[in-house]
C-alpha cells in the first residue's frame, strides 16, 4: 500500500510538471505576443517596436523556450533573482515569478486568494455531500415510489439549468431584490478576521454550490445504492434479522460510497483548482477570478502558477481518493 | 380451470406438529409485464432433526419459497398468502420486528455464492459476531468474538483465532462456505434453510460441506432444508423431498420412494437427464425437451404438459386442460404427485427403467 | 439432425401464450421417440490414430512483487508437462477441481496464450511456437465452446452475425453464401433457421449455448475445445445439449477436449480420461481405467465425493474418503508429488521424487509411488526401482534409473505389469 502511494505521488509529480510545461509553452509559442499587453499597459498605448522589443528582452522573451522554462524551474525550487524595469528584486523559492499585470510576486499573490478559494470550495463541498448522500440514500430505499420519482425530476430540472444562471439568479434575488441579512452580504472575510463575517459572506455561495452540487451526488449515491441493495451480501444481513437501518447504513453505505468518493476526488479538486463562476458573481478573489483576470491580461506567470496550483491540488485530492478507497475497501488495502 | 382446490389434508409428510409447517402458500410478484405467480398452493413442512430436500430448476420457485419462510420478500413488491407456522407462530403477515426476533436465531439461511453473499469489506469475526450480537444485545464484543471463534472451530476452520480477523477474499472457497455456515449456526436456529449450499464448489469440497451440514445437523438436532437441482446431494442428504415445476410441488414424498419409485413424468426426466459416476454405459442420456416455461404466461393445465413425453398416455387432452392435483399415487398416502398418468409405476418400470438402466431391469 | 423435431421450436413461452386453444395433440414426441433419439455413452474407436498430440505442455504465468520495482517473484505454475492424445473424430476428458490447470491446458491448445514449453501436435504440425499470422488458417481446424452462455456472445450482434462472423474473417464462402449457411448450422443445433435475425438476449441458457455450438461448427472443425459447456445449464436442459454434442460429433466427425469437473457428464461423453491435479496429469486412461479401477488416491478421492443418487435406493452413504484441507498454490507447490500433502498414503518417497507417469494398463497410466486400487495401494513404492532410489526415496546407488519411464503422449504396447512388478506385457 505505500510503495502504491509513492508510485502514485511520483507518477503525480511527472503530471504536475507535463502540465506546467504544456502551459507555459502553450503561451510561449501562442499566437499574441504575450509582451504586447504588458507593452501597451505600461506605455499607454503608444508600443512602438522598439519599446516591444525592449519588454520582450527584459521579460526573459528573448532567450528562448527552453531556457527560460529552465530559469522558471529553478526559481520554484531554488529562487531566482528577476528584473521589473530597473529595479532588482529577489524572488525567494517557491518562485513562481512576478505578475506582469500587478507587478507583484506571483507567489504572494497566489497565498493571498488561496484562502478564499478553499472556504469557498470547502464549504460546498462538504454541503453537497451532507446534503447529497443521505438524500440519495433514502431516494434509493424508498425507489420506485412517488416519492422518488417526484425528488429524481425535480433535481434532474435544477441540474439541467446552467450553473452560472443558477447562482446568478440566487444572487440577484437573495443580494439585489428581496436583500435577506446575512445571506445578501456575500464577500470574502479572512476567517481570522471575523469568523462570523467569514460565515456570512460565504453562505450564499455555499447554498448555491451544494444545493447544485447536491442534485448530482443525489444522483450518483441513488444510483450506486440501488446496485448495492440488490448485492447477495445485502440478503445475508436482512437474513441475520440485522434492524434496516443498519443493513441500508452498515451494510449498504459503505460499498455504495466507493463510486461517489471518486467523483467526489476530481470535483473537489476541480472545485479548489479555483470556482470562477462563484467567485465572480459573489466577488470574492479567489484563485479563480485572479486566473480569469490573468488570461485576460496575457499575465503568463500568473496563468502558469494557476495552472500549476490546479494540477497539484487534483494530483492531491486523487491521492486522497486512493487513501479512502483502501479505508473503505480492504481488499485494496491488502493487494 | 380448476387450480384452487387443494385439501391441505393430504399434505401429510411428517408429523401435523412439524416445526415448520407451510400451508397454500402463494408468492406473487407483480412486474411490468403483468403479475409473477412464482409459488402456487405450496405445501410441505419439516420436522426438527428432519431434511427436506426441495429439487428444481431454474424459475421453479424453489428459492423463492423458502424465502418467504424468512419473510425476506419486499411486503411492497410481492402477494403472499397462505400460511407458514415456524414452530407454531405464523409468519405471514408478520410484522418486520417479529421477524426480525427470527431471521438469524430461530431460523437462518446460507446461500449459495459465500463469495458474494459475505460482505466483502468487514472482517470475517466482525459479521459472525455481528449475527451473534443481534439477537444477544446483552453479549459484548469480546464474548461476540470469542463466540465467534469458536463457531469456526466448530466448522473446521484451522487456527480460528487468527483466521477469525480475515477478510472474506482471504479465505478459500470451502472456507468461507464454512464460515457462512458457522454465522447461520451461531444462534443455534431449529431452522437452517441451505439455498443451493454447494453449487459453486468442487466435488471434494463440496463432498466436506454435505459431511459437515450432516454433523451439525446431528449436533444440534436442526430442521433443515435444502435447496438444490442437483439431485445427487438430494440422495444423501434428504429425508423427504419436494419436487417443484413452474412454482408449484409436483411430486412429494420420502426421499427413497421419490427417487426410487418417481411417479411424475419431470422427476422421470430429471433423473434420465443425469449421468451417473456409476450408471453402465448403455444407459441413455434422456433429455427433457424444450424449456422451462416463462412464468408471465404458464401454460394451461399441467405446466409441464408442452415438455412432457408421455400425454399420449392420458386420454382426451385432460392434460392439456385441467391442472393435476397433488394427490397420493399408488404408493400410499405419503407419495404424492401431480399427474393425470393412471399407471406411472408401470410405465416407469417398463419404459423410462430400461432406457436409464436397462441392467436394473433385466435383473428384476 | 435426428433431434431438432423435439427442439426446433423454441422460445416455449411464445408458444403457450394465455389464449392460445390447448392443443388437443401437442407437439411433443412419445418418450420411445426421444428415448430412440438420445445417446448412450460414447465408446472408444483406436483404429483411426489421433488428432492431437500434446507433448509435456508447460504453461507457467510469472508473478511479479508488489512493490515499487514490479521485479518477477516466481511462477504460477499452471501446467507443467502434461502430455496426452485426441483420438481422430473421440473425445478426451480432462478433470479436475478449479485452479488444476485443466482450463489453461484448453487454452493453450487453442492458443489463446503463447506455452512457455512443449508441443501441441495438430495433425503432426507444432502449434506451440508458431506466429498468429501462421496460426490463422489451423485456427479454422480447432475451436472452442464455452461455458457461460450469457457472456461469451456478443448482445450487440445478431446470431447470424454471430455464427457468420468466421466465414466473413476466413472469407470462405462469398458474401451471398453467409446466410444459407448460418442457417443451416443454426438447424444443425436445434434452432429455427428464420431467427438469425434475434438478438442472444431473445433466448434461453440452453438455446445460447447452442448458439456459441453453431458457431464452433462455421469453419467445419476437427477439433472443438469444449470448456464446461453444460455446467451453466439447468439440469434438464444439460442433457439436450450433451446429446446434440454426441449428433454433432457422429455427423461431422469432430474430435473433442472436452474439459469438465463434472466426473458423471465427462465419463458420458468421453470414452478416456485425464485427471489432473495441480497442473499435471495424475492419472490418464480409458473410461472403464479410470471409473471403475481407478489406482490414483486422488482419483479415487474425487470419484468417492460425487453425490450418487442411486445411493438413495440403498440408503447411507458410499464410503467416501475426505481429503483434508485446500489445494495447495501452484506459485509455490509441494515438492516431488503435488498431491502429498493431502494425500492419505503418502510416504516418505513422495516429498523426495515426483512420481512419473507410469502406463499400468493397456490404456492406464498412472502417476503415484504407491498405485493400486482403493485399499489396496501397496506399502513399498514400485517406482523406487524405476527411479534408482530406495523405498525412502534416498539415492541407491545399486540401482540405475530405468529408461522406460518418459513423459510422453499415447501408451505403448508394453508396459509395467503391477502383479510381477516388471516391465512388459503386450
Amino acid at each position: 500500500m505505500f510503495a502504491y502511494i509513492i508510485k502514485r505521488l511520483i507518477s503525480g509529480v511527472i503530471v504536475v510538471i507535463l502540465v506546467s510545461m504544456a502551459v507555459f509553452a502553450l503561451f510561449w509559442f501562442g499566437p499574441e505576443d504575450p509582451a504586447r499587453p504588458i507593452c501597451n499597459q505600461q506605455t499607454g498605448n503608444r508600443c512602438t517596436p522598439d519599446r516591444l522589443e525592449n519588454f520582450e528582452e527584459q521579460m526573459g522573451y528573448n532567450n528562448g523556450f527552453v531556457s527560460e522554462y529552465a530559469a522558471y524551474a529553478k526559481g520554484i525550487f531554488a529562487g531566482r533573482q528577476m528584473e521589473i524595469g530597473s529595479t532588482q528584486i529577489d524572488c525567494d523559492a517557491p518562485c513562481l515569478g512576478y505578475s506582469h499585470r500587478t507587478f507583484n510576486l506571483v507567489w504572494e499573490e497566489l497565498i493571498d486568494r488561496v484562502p478564499a478559494t478553499i472556504s469557498v470550495a470547502a464549504g460546498g463541498a462538504v454541503l453537497y455531500l451532507l446534503l447529497g448522500v443521505p438524500i440519495g440514500v433514502a431516494a434509493a430505499r424508498r425507489r420506485g415510489t412517488l416519492g422518488d420519482k417526484l425528488l429524481v425530476s425535480s433535481f434532474l430540472v435544477i441540474s439541467s439549468v446552467p450553473y452560472y444562471l443558477f447562482a446568478l439568479l440566487a444572487w440577484l434575488y437573495f443580494t439585489l431584490i428581496w436583500q435577506v441579512p446575512i445571506l445578501g452580504d456575500s464577500g470574502y472575510t479572512p476567517l481570522t478576521d471575523n469568523p462570523a463575517k467569514w460565515f456570512g459572506g460565504l453562505l450564499l455561495p455555499w447554498l448555491c454550490l451544494g444545493i447544485f452540487g447536491c442534485t448530482q451526488y443525489t444522483r450518483y449515491t441513488r444510483g450506486a445504492m440501488v446496485e448495492t441493495l440488490s448485492e447477495d451480501y445485502i440478503r445475508t444481513a436482512k437474513a441475520k434479522g440485522l434492524k434496516p437501518s443498519t443493513v441500508v447504513y452498515r451494510h449498504g453505505l459503505r460499498s455504495a460510497l466507493v463510486p461517489v468518493v471518486t467523483v467526489f476526488g476530481i470535483d473537489l479538486g476541480v472545485l479548489l483548482a479555483g470556482t470562477i463562476f462563484t467567485e465572480r458573481i459573489f466577488e470574492i478573489q479567489g484563485i479563480g477570478r485572479w486566473g480569469l483576470q490573468a488570461v485576460q491580461s496575457f499575465d503568463l506567470p500568473v496563468v502558469s502558477a494557476t495552472a500549476l496550483f490546479g494540477a497539484i491540488i487534483i494530483v492531491i485530492s486523487n491521492l486522497i481518493v486512493d487513501v479512502i478507497y483502501s479505508v473503505l475497501d480492504p481488499r485494496v488495502r491488502l493487494s | 380451470m380448476t387450480i384452487h382446490n387443494m385439501p391441505s389434508s393430504s399434505t401429510g409428510n411428517g408429523d401435523p406438529d412439524a416445526f415448520l409447517v407451510v400451508e397454500d402458500l402463494n408468492v406473487e410478484f407483480p412486474t411490468p409485464d403483468g403479475p409473477v405467480q412464482a409459488v402456487q398452493d405450496l405445501s410441505y413442512r419439516v420436522g426438527l432433526g428432519q431434511t427436506l430436500g426441495i429439487v428444481g430448476e431454474s424459475g421453479s420457485g424453489k428459492s423463492v419459497s423458502s424465502m418467504a419462510v424468512l419473510g425476506l420478500h419486499d411486503a411492497q413488491r410481492s402477494t403472499i398468502t397462505g400460511s407458514i407456522k415456524i414452530g407454531g407462530q405464523e409468519v405471514v403477515g408478520l410484522n418486520e420486528p417479529g421477524l426480525r426476533k427470527l431471521r438469524g436465531n430461530a431460523v437462518s439461511m446460507i446461500f449459495q455464492d459465500a463469495l458474494a453473499a459475505l460482505h466483502p469489506f468487514y472482517r470475517i469475526g466482525a459479521q459472525l459476531g455481528e449475527a451473534y450480537q443481534v439477537h444477544h444485545s446483552s453479549a459484548s464484543k469480546r464474548d461476540a468474538r470469542r463466540k465467534s471463534i469458536e463457531m469456526l472451530d466448530r466448522v473446521g476452520i484451522p487456527q480460528p483465532d487468527k483466521r477469525v480477523d480475515d477478510f472474506p477474499h482471504q479465505f478459500s472457497g470451502g472456507m468461507r462456505q464454512r464460515a457462512m455456515i458457522a454465522m447461520g449456526l451461531i444462534n443455534d436456529p431449529s431452522l437452517l434453510i441451505a439455498d443451493e449450499p454447494t453449487t459453486a464448489l468442487d466435488v471434494t469440497v463440496q463432498a466436506q460441506i454435505l459431511d459437515l451440514l450432516q454433523d451439525l445437523q446431528r449436533e444440534f438436532n436442526s430442521a433443515v432444508i435444502i435447496i438444490t437441482h442437483d439431485l445427487g446431494v438430494i440422495a444423501e442428504m434428504a429425508d423427504d423431498v419436494l419436487v417443484m415445476y413452474a412454482g408449484r410441488a409436483v411430486e412429494y414424498g420420502p426421499c427413497k420412494e421419490i427417487l426410487v419409485a418417481p411417479e411424475m413424468p419431470y422427476t422421470w426426466g430429471l433423473l434420465s437427464s443425469i449421468p451417473d459416476v456409476m450408471a453402465d454405459t448403455d444407459a441413455r442420456l434422456i433429455p427433457i425437451p424444450g424449456n422451462p416455461p416463462s412464468l408471465l404466461s404458464p401454460p394451461s393445465g399441467c405446466s409441464f404438459h408442452p415438455r412432457c413425453v408421455h400425454v399420449d398416455k392420458v386420454p382426451g387432452a385432460l392434460c392439456a386442460t385441467t391442472l393435476p392435483e397433488l394427490l397420493p399415487g399408488g404408493r400410499g398416502p405419503h407419495h404424492l404427485k401431480r399427474c393425470h398418468l393412471a399407471n406411472p409405476a408401470e410405465i416407469f418400470r417398463t419404459e423410462v427403467l430400461a432406457e436409464i438402466a436397462p441392467k436394473m431391469v433385466e435383473e428384476n | 439432425m435426428a433431434d431438432q423435431d423435439t427442439t426446433t421450436d423454441d422460445l416455449t413461452p411464445e408458444r403457450s401464450r394465455p389464449g392460445s386453444e390447448p392443443q388437443l395433440k401437442p407437439q411433443v414426441l412419445s418418450f420411445d421417440e426421444v428415448a430412440a433419439q438420445a445417446h448412450t455413452a460414447a465408446q472408444l474407436d483406436l483404429s483411426r490414430g489421433s488428432v492431437l498430440e500434446v507433448d509435456n505442455l508447460k504453461m507457467y504465468f510469472p508473478v511479479k512483487a508488489g512493490g515499487l520495482i514490479r521485479r518477477k517473484v516466481g511462477d504460477v505454475q499452471a501446467v507443467d508437462g502434461v502430455s496426452f492424445q485426441v483420438p481422430r473424430g473421440g473425445s478426451l476428458g480432462l478433470v479436475g477441481e478449479s485452479g488444476c490447470g485443466k482450463s489453461t491446458t484448453g487454452r493453450l491448445i487453442t492458443r489463446l496464450y503463447q506455452p512457455t514449453g512443449g508441443k501441441i501436435l495438430f495433425e503432426g504440425r507444432d502449434l506451440a511456437d508458431l506466429s498468429n499470422k501462421q496460426l490463422k488458417p489451423l485456427r479454422r481446424d480447432i475451436q472452442m465452446i464455452f461455458q457461460d452462455p450469457y457472456t461469451s456472445l456478443n448482445p450487440r450482434h445478431t446470431v447470424g452475425s454471430i455464427i457468420g462472423a468466421p466465414l466473413e474473417v476466413h472469407k470462405v464462402v462469398p458474401k451471398n453464401q453467409i446466410l444459407p449457411r448460418v442457417q443451416e448450422l443454426l438447424e444443425i443445433v436445434g434452432l429455427n433457421p428464420e431467427h438469425y435475425n434475434r438478438y442472444p438476449n431473445e433466448f434461453s441458457g440452453g438455446q445460447r449455448q447452442r448458439i456459441g455450438i453453431a458457431r464452433a461448427l462455421t469453419l467445419n472443425p476437427k477439433l472443438l475445445v469444449a470448456d464446461e459447456p453444460v455446467s451453466a445449464l439447468d439440469v434438464s436442459i444439460q442433457a439436450q445439449v450433451i446429446n446434440l454434442l454426441q449428433d454433432i460429433q457422429k455427423e461431422f466427425d469432430v474430435a473433442f477436449l472436452f474439459i469438465a469437473h463434472d466426473l458423471a457428464v465427462v465419463r458420458h461423453f468421453c470414452p478416456e480420461v485425464a485427471v489432473m491435479y495441480l497442473g499435471k496429469i495424475v492419472e490418464i486412461g480409458d473410461r472403464d481405467s479410470i471409473y471403475s479401477n481407478a489406482h490414483h488416491p486422488y482419483t479415487q478421492a474425487l470419484l468417492s465425493a460425487v453425490p450418487d443418487v442411486k445411493q438413495a435406493a440403498i440408503g447411507g452413504r458410499r464410503e467416501r474418503i475426505r481429503l483434508e484441507g485446500d489445494v495447495p498454490s501452484p506459485i509455490n507447490p509441494p515438492s516431488g508429488c503435488r498431491f502429498r500433502t493431502r494425500c492419505p498414503i503418502a510416504q516418505e518417497i513422495c516429498a523426495k521424487h515426483e512420481p512419473p507417469l507410469l502406463q499400468i494398463g493397456k490404456r492406464h497410466k498412472v502417476a503415484c509411488h504407491f498405485p493400486g486400487p482403493i485399499h489396496q495401494h501397496p506399502d513399498k513404492p514400485i517406482t523406487a526401482r524405476l527411479l534408482g532410489t530406495d523405498d525412502a526415496g534416498s539415492p541407491d546407488p545399486g540401482a540405475t534409473p530405468s529408461s522406460q519411464i518418459a513423459n510422453k503422449p499415447g501408451y505403448d504396447d508394453t508396459w509395467y505389469d503391477l502383479d510381477a512388478k516388471t516391465f512388459g506385457r503386450a
